[in-house]
């Protein structure tokens, strides 16, 4: 049962991961760009926990945490950076 | 243990004057003179058993994996020179006390000159061939400080660089020509070199050592052609040029030959370089000195032509000739020593030093002249004066020459010619200085020095006579031990009495001086003759020889690096296609044995995606911000690859140093334009890709080549042993604190430097922000806020968490200092991103430069504290450990290296990324300057 459920998240995860990519080049806007990544982030820490439970192990937990940390580290940067140029002031 | 002091004390007396000089000039003197004289008190107390026959000797071990000894000597040679130099180095330093102006620094020459005087004794004391050499390289440093002393002065600058080059040169030469002996006899100790003369002698190389070291030897003491850098080496302060010209420096070179005398002469090659070196640089220097209207400059040009002739005695390879040479060089460095400082007290005295103004000084000086005309005397080789008695052995010996067959009868002539010259220009000393007239329009009247300034020269003056008159009584001794020195021990008969009766030595000094006399008399029709040639400037030639060096070599550099980094590029990767295709052509099929593991769909999204943001980074590349995104989304597949393929180390790293790099080059970005302009032609364009394509194709091939076949690698050691051997299950960090911990001190040390030499670069840049982004829109008004300042503020403790959590975990499952460092310093970016650098700067109040030295300080001091337990650098110990409430737990040193990894992570990082940061803070207008 499980193993079906994490098959089929899996499947809607790699299709959400595509359109993410696919927001990300088309744009329009710089802002779209890198909400876009941003998501990806998010599903990317989905996949990785999706691994866990199914190797059934939790190794990789750390890695989804510092997705978790560092990618909004970095799309708070990317933000400050549209809104006022010099992310560190 | 004394031996081991001789060079120590003048060592150690190198500082005295720098902690001297605040008490007055003539304390800071004193002091100075204290230590060379207790070491030449040890010498004169060790003498008496080296008079005997002894050959003292001490050793103590440098760096034993080498066979390399500091090892000390004194025989015979050595005493000898050890005197001289001490000797007369005590003399220089009280002359110098009186030389030197209110305006020099007395301090830093003292230090220098006893430097100089450290080196010196250090080459002449050495009893391993390595340690010689370096300190004949201090003696080129150190007399390069002496020369240079003004150093407001252009010549003196030049003068002393030439004389650096040319004996820094030959001091390679020399090292050469050490090792390719120590090659050939198998050892560095001077005991053994001494005692295997015969193999060297016969061995196939002998001739190439010969050269190597005859050049080290003749660049040092001047010799033809090198003799060139002498003269403008007078550019120094007199009391250097009456050390280094007489006792020391140029005499290094005589003392190497004497030194490797037993072993290096008695053939053929020996005879002719040396002795015709000698034999030139004899007449030439002679010759050239009677020119001079410099007095310094005449003495100069006299000692090459003096130096050339203890060359050619030590070159004539004859017993008798050593012990002539040996007595030459104590005859010479007394009477050339008081040369040059009388000629320093007439300069001092009447301010000047040229021959055409200087004239009648008798009748202003006469106590000074008196001096002054018995040490030229001495120099031309007058009766009753010791210059007399070693160059009428010099005559003798030049006619028992015979190694120039029928040839021969031309040496004791030419040698006559020599001294012709040299009572010419000896008279030329005494009668246009002191008398011939009146002086002509001196900047000072003339009058007597201080009393204490003449006592140097009365002393050595005193010698010359004492020498010169019970030759036997005064230096016999010392004489026959330093011959014997140089001669293994194999000392002939000789006398050493001022009479031998009427013989043909003796009619070859009375021609020397009839013709010295008459030629000097005749001066003005040979003054007219030598005006015809013109005048070279060696300084000049010797500086254009450097500037076209300098421009050749320029010239080649650019050739291979013209700072290009897409050349670069192009033509490392066409190397590697060179290097890989010829290997991979040899290999048959592509595909291994290894069986493929399994695709599923997820992998095949990932690959998907990382196929097309790499491929959009790459188009959009002109787009810098957009290609910042695309390739943050590379990054993250990178690391979810390395997750999903057993990597969680790697995972983590990676993402840390994706969002480091993220927001290290927005900081740069925001400086630079938005959008690259297009600079490569279509052509290359075409050819970059095709390049690229290649070197991607080849890449790929080695991979899947590699990944398809078994291999067994290192790996497996680290597996079997990270637990055993260094206590963690993480092999990973195992490898990186404690397999391979010295690599990573390095690189530590090295990311710390990198991070300060990016703080001094931007330390004082200060770059103005634009008023708007590339579409010109304003920036948003508020600066910081509310909602990021809260949610950052309350996410630093979970993230400080985390990183406590990751290092303290690293020895056993995946983390580490190095991940820990970055997540923390991430964490506190992120403050500055919230609140800015100021908000910051009154809170956190840590010095990252600090952080960064405590950092490698720890990490190096864990690896030190192994030796403490007498194991090697950077051994690592752990234990576990068990406590209530905690319970079982691991201790490891290699935490403790960690920590410092840590540190030097988090310290170099913010040193960075804040002070990027920075750049626009402070001086920024509020309004835009352009509105």
């Amino acid at each position: 049962m499980l193993n079906t459920a994490i098959l089929i998240v899996s499947g809607i995860l790699c299709v959400a991961l595509i359109l993410n990519l696919w927001r990300l080049l088309r744009g329009p806007d710089l802002s779209d760009r890198i909400l876009a990544l941003d998501t990806m982030y998010i599903n990317s820490i989905a996949l990785i926990l999706l691994y866990g439970m199914h190797m059934g192990t939790n190794l990789y937990f750390e890695s989804a945490l510092l997705i978790a940390m560092l990618g909004f580290v970095s799309t708070v940067a990317l933000c400050k950076y549209l809104l006022r140029g010099d992310i560190i002031e | 243990m004394s031996l081991f002091w001789i060079p120590l004390l003048p060592l150690l007396g190198t500082l005295v004057p720098l902690l001297s000089e605040r008490f007055g000039r003539s304390a800071c003197a004193l002091f100075t003179a204290i230590l060379p004289a207790i070491a030449l008190a040890i010498v004169l107390n060790l003498s008496l058993e080296v008079l005997q026959g002894n050959t003292l000797l001490q050793s103590f071990s440098w760096i034993p994996a080498m066979g390399l000894d500091l090892s000390f000597r004194l025989d015979g040679l050595a005493l000898l020179f050890c005197i001289l130099i001490l000797g007369i180095g005590l003399l220089v330093i009280l002359y110098a006390r009186y030389y030197l102006s209110q305006q020099d620094s007395m301090s830093r020459f003292y230090a220098y000159l006893i430097l100089f005087m450290t080196a010196m004794v250090g080459i002449v004391t050495s009893n391993n061939m390595i340690q010689l050499w370096l300190f004949w390289e201090l003696t080129s440093i150190s007399s390069f400080l002496l020369i240079s002393f003004w150093n407001h002065k252009s010549d003196a600058r030049k003068g002393a660089r030439m004389a650096l080059t040319v004996t820094g040169a030959g001091g390679l030469a020399l090292l050469a020509g050490l090792l390719l002996i120590a090659q050939i006899v198998g050892s560095y100790d001077l005991d053994v070199v001494l005692a295997s003369g015969d193999t060297l002698r016969e061995h196939a190389a002998y001739p190439i050592a010969l050269v190597l070291v005859l050049l080290g030897a003749f660049t040092k003491s001047a010799q033809f052609p090198f003799h060139f850098w002498l003269p403008h080496a007078m550019a120094a302060p007199t009391p250097v040029s009456a050390y280094l010209h007489s006792a020391t420096m140029v005499k290094a070179g005589i003392f190497l030959m004497a030194r490797f005398y037993p072993v290096l002469s008695g053939t053929e090659l020996w005879f002719l370089i040396v002795s015709l070196t000698g034999l030139a640089t004899l007449l030439l220097g002679a010759y050239i000195a009677l020119f001079k209207h410099d007095l310094k400059g005449l003495l100069a040009y006299s000692t090459v032509s003096h130096l050339g002739l203890i060359t050619l005695l030590l070159g004539m390879d004859t017993q008798l000739a050593a012990v002539a040479a040996v007595f030459h060089i104590i005859n010479h460095a007394t009477f050339k020593a008081s040369l040059f400082m009388a000629a320093g007290i007439i300069d001092h005295e009447s301010g000047s030093r040229d021959m055409r103004k200087l004239n009648g000084l008798w009748k202003y000086m006469p106590y000074t002249a008196t001096l002054a005309m018995v040490a030229a005397a001495s120099m031309a080789g007058v009766p009753l004066l010791n210059g007399f008695l070693s160059k009428e052995m010099f005559f003798a010996e030049t006619l028992h020459q015979v190694a120039l067959g029928s040839l021969s009868w031309m040496v004791p002539v030419l040698a006559t010619l020599g001294g012709v010259f040299s009572v010419a220009y000896s008279t030329r000393f005494i009668h246009d200085v002191f008398f011939n007239g009146e002086p002509i329009d001196l900047p000072k009247t003339p009058h007597e020095p201080p009393r204490y300034m003449r006592i140097p020269v009365e002393v050595l003056v005193a010698l010359c006579l004492l020498v010169g008159i019970f030759p036997g009584f005064i230096v016999g001794d010392l004489l026959a031990s330093a011959s014997s020195a140089v001669l293994a021990g194999n000392l002939p008969e000789y006398s050493l009495s001022i009479w031998h009766g009427f013989n043909l030595p003796l009619v070859m000094s009375l021609i020397a001086m009839l013709g010295g006399l008459v030629i000097y008399y005749n001066r003005r029709h040979l003054f007219q003759f030598q005006a015809q040639f013109p005048e070279t400037d060696a300084k000049l030639v010797f500086e254009r020889l450097i500037q076209s060096l300098v421009a050749g070599a320029t010239e080649a550099h650019k050739v291979f690096e013209n700072g290009s980094l897409q050349r670069y590029m192009v033509l490392l990767l066409l190397f590697a296609l060179v290097l890989t295709a010829g290997p991979l052509m040899d290999l048959n099929t592509t595909a291994g044995l290894r069986p493929h593991l399994p695709i599923d769909a997820v992998e095949i999204t990932a690959a998907v995606l990382l196929c097309l943001s790499a491929l959009a980074t790459m188009i959009w590349h002109r787009k810098r911000m957009i290609a910042l995104l695309t390739l943050s989304v590379v990054g993250l597949i990178v690391s979810i690859a390395f997750a999903r393929f057993s990597a969680p180390d790697l995972a983590l790293t990676q993402l840390s140093v994706e969002v480091v790099t993220v927001i290290l080059l927005m900081l740069a970005l925001f400086f630079l334009p938005q959008k690259t302009p297009k600079e490569s032609s279509p052509r290359r364009v075409v050819r970059d890709l095709g390049i690229a394509a290649i070197i991607g194709g080849i890449i790929g091939t080695i991979n899947y080549a590699l990944m398809t076949r078994p291999l067994t690698s290192i790996s497996d050691f680290f597996l079997a042993n990270s637990k055993t051997g260094g206590g963690g299950t993480n092999v990973v960090n195992v490898i990186l604190v404690d397999f391979r911990g010295f690599d990573t001190l390095g690189e530590i040390t090295v990311l710390g430097i990198a991070a300060l030499g990016i703080f001094k670069l931007i330390a004082r840049m200060r770059l103005f922000m634009p008023a708007g982004d590339e579409n010109g829109r304003p920036w948003a008004r508020d600066r910081h806020p509310v909602m990021l300042a809260v949610i950052s503020q309350s996410l630093l403790p979970l993230a400080l968490l985390v990183s406590v959590y990751i290092f303290l975990r690293g020895h056993n499952l995946p983390g580490g200092g190095f991940i820990a460092g970055l997540v923390t310093s991430v964490a506190l970016v992120q403050q500055y991103v919230a609140h800015g650098v100021d908000w910051i700067k009154e809170r956190l109040k840590i010095d990252y430069q600090w952080l960064i030295a405590s950092g490698v300080l720890i990490a190096a001091l864990t690896g030190l504290g192994s030796w403490v337990f007498e194991r090697p650098f950077l051994t690592s110990w752990f234990d576990y450990f068990h406590l209530p409430w905690i319970g079982e737990f691991e201790l490891a040193s290699a935490m403790i290296f960690d920590l410092g990894v840590y540190l030097t992570v988090v310290g170099a990082t913010l040193l960075i990324l804040a002070n990027l940061g920075k750049l626009t803070t402070s001086h920024r207008p509020t309004q835009p300057e352009s509105e």
